[in-house]
């Protein structure tokens, strides 16, 4: 059956973010042949428009006013709720992002609509679109439908392939004029902390640390390495409760669920709690000074040595590699 | 301050998952209370000590959801409800619980609410946000910072690492991020006195909600658990030889960098 989708992208740092056209890509499939309309929410963001489109979007619909500078749950539903009115869309998809996890329970509630959190599969399956997501942060995953015909679902960043981009794509863009009004929340001030890093939810390589780390000054080899592969450092649970770094770099069942292409443990024992926030990762390596622990049970490969050896040498020879090729 | 937690009982992190006919087994399994309403519960307990008022916790599931309620009160909570649901609702998702939460909250004149940023089961993170725009009042997520002063409230949340530093009022819907704060342990005359503190049991009659009204509106057609990891390569000799071969196993075996 094709149906109207919505997306809804993001900017970030003065680019779209990947998981903006993974949702194209996941909208498509939701759509059924139906069209997919990518909306454009912000101050000044038209000039994104186009990348959109070079990505499968069949239309973007942009709404620009300087209320929507920060995002806030009450601008965005307003923009949103604007748009739905206006498109009358029968299916909506956003990123699973901080922005998206916000967002998304609120305009389901407005729409009186089910929510499928967090997918990282959309297949058409018995006549059904089935989507599948993890639960208990990935030591297991169900499938879900919804018993409404409306679809809501936000897709976990690096998961659903986004099409080729393809500048020989056309499309309408429009704007849509909204009233912003009644925010009841107010961002004072952003503070980033991540500047030097890729975020770890969108990250393709990510070097993580345990306990074996030791200090907050032991994690400088694994940032040299994280640098090299342009990857981003994250931590365990232990490296966290330790002090060693903050608990926004921690990845596990509290912390970050990640699936990078390459996850590099180092100095992580590999709690069961760790484990279920990276063990779906594309490539595994670890490396321990125990032979017996826990994470090598999960690695694809494994050096059984100390990380403050292993790690400024791996740095090295990726440096090589990269000269090479 | 009239404070409301909502919290879920949740499978100890360090529990592995085992499926038998098609559903999680909770045979033998531990529950605890999810981590992150163990930080809502924690910062509820020093706004009412700050600025006074009462503290109820509230939960939606089945009579075992009774043991972490206590612990709740036993950390400082007031008040503890079990809306128990166990003989009305056969499928729920986060639609059926955010309307029951906000079905029972609706006459209650909340000032603040608080509730996890996410559970570590379901782990969708919507019920916070939906109780908030079902009773009309603005919602603040991922918290790492809670100043309340008269009627204003400055707040730091986490953004995927950035922080952002929120202005907003009472009423409100706060779920806690990791680093709001460290919850503490139940002391045991807290543990005595618990075993006294009300515990309110409702079901969905009290709140003159149908089943029909709560329906979900998505349905879980199949668990599965993640396909098993064959054993690794351990790598062997000399540490430098062991890098290089690695370095060139992830280049043209791997295929990741």
């Amino acid at each position: 059956m094709a149906r109207k989708v919505i997306t809804l992208a993001e900017v970030r740092d003065g680019s779209l973010r990947n998981v903006s056209f993974e949702a194209i890509a996941a909208a498509k499939t939701i759509a059924e042949g139906g069209e997919v309309v990518a909306v454009l929410v912000g101050e000044s963001v038209q000039s994104y428009a186009n990348e959109l489109i070079y990505y499968g979007a069949d239309r973007v619909v942009v709404v620009e006013n300087e209320k929507l500078k920060n995002y806030t749950s009450d601008g965005f539903s307003q923009a949103l709720m604007a748009v739905i009115d206006a498109e009358k869309p029968e299916g909506i998809v956003f990123g699973h992002t901080a922005l998206g996890k916000d967002l998304s329970p609120k305009i389901a509630t407005k729409l009186n609509s089910g929510l499928i959190s967090d997918v990282i599969n959309v297949e058409e399956a018995g006549g059904n679109l089935v989507f599948t997501r993890p639960i208990y942060s990935g030591k297991a995953f169900e499938k879900k439908i919804t018993t409404d015909e409306f679809i809501f679902v936000t897709v976990r960043p690096n998961n659903i392939p986004a099409l080729e981009r393809d500048e020989s794509r056309t499309g309408n863009v429009s704007s849509l004029s909204v009233d912003i009004k009644d925010l009841r929340t107010i961002v004072k001030e952003i503070v980033r902390k991540t500047v030097e890093g890729v975020d770890l939810s969108e990250a393709k390589v990510i070097v993580a640390g345990g306990r074996g780390v030791k200090s907050a000054e032991g994690f400088e080899p694994l940032k040299e390495l994280a640098n090299v592969l342009g990857g981003a450092v994250g931590a365990s649970r232990g490296a966290c409760d330790a002090g060693y770094c903050d608990y926004s770099l921690q990845i596990g069942q509290t912390g970050k669920v990640v699936t990078p292409d390459l996850y590099i443990a180092c100095g992580i024992s590999g709690a069961i709690q760790h484990l279920a926030g990276m063990s779906n990762s594309k490539v595994i390596v670890a490396i321990n000074k125990d032979p017996e622990a826990n994470i090598f049970k999960v690695a694809d490969y494994g050096i059984v040595g100390d990380l403050f050896e292993v790690v400024p040498l791996l740095a090295e020879e990726f440096k090589k590699l990269k000269v090479h090729s | 301050m009239n404070i409301f937690v909502l919290m879920k009982r949740t499978f100890d992190t360090e529990e592995k998952i085992v499926i038998n006919n098609g559903q999680v087994s909770e045979d033998g399994a531990e529950f605890i209370i999810n981590p992150y309403d163990e930080y809502a519960i924690e910062e509820a307990i020093q706004v009412r000590d700050q600025h006074g008022g009462e503290i109820t916790v509230v939960t939606v599931g089945n009579e075992e959801a009774e043991k972490e309620l206590r612990t709740a009160l036993a950390m400082g909570c007031d008040k503890a409800v079990l809306i128990n649901v166990e003989d009305d609702v056969e499928e729920s998702d986060q639609y059926t619980t955010a309307k029951i939460l906000a079905e029972y909250l609706k006459d209650k004149n909340p000032d603040l609410i608080l509730a996890g940023n996410v559970a570590i089961d379901g782990g969708s993170g919507q019920v916070g946000p939906r109780v908030a725009e079902l009773l009309g009042i603005p919602y603040v997520t991922t918290v790492t910072k809670l100043d309340i002063d008269g009627g204003k409230v400055t707040i730091v949340r986490d953004v995927e690492g950035d922080e952002e530093m929120i202005e907003t009022s009472l009423p409100l819907l706060v779920t806690a991020q990791q680093g709001l704060n460290e919850p503490r342990y139940p002391s045991l005359p807290g543990i005595m006195k618990a075993k006294k503190k009300p515990l309110e049991e409702l079901e969905l009659d009290d709140l003159d909600l149908e089943e029909d009204d709560v329906k979900a509106k998505t349905k879980t057609i199949e668990i599965f658990l993640p396909p098993k990891k064959e054993a690794g390569r351990i790598l062997q000799g000399e540490l430098a030889d062991q890098v290089k071969e690695l370095v060139s196993l992830l280049h043209t075996e791997a295929k990741v960098v």
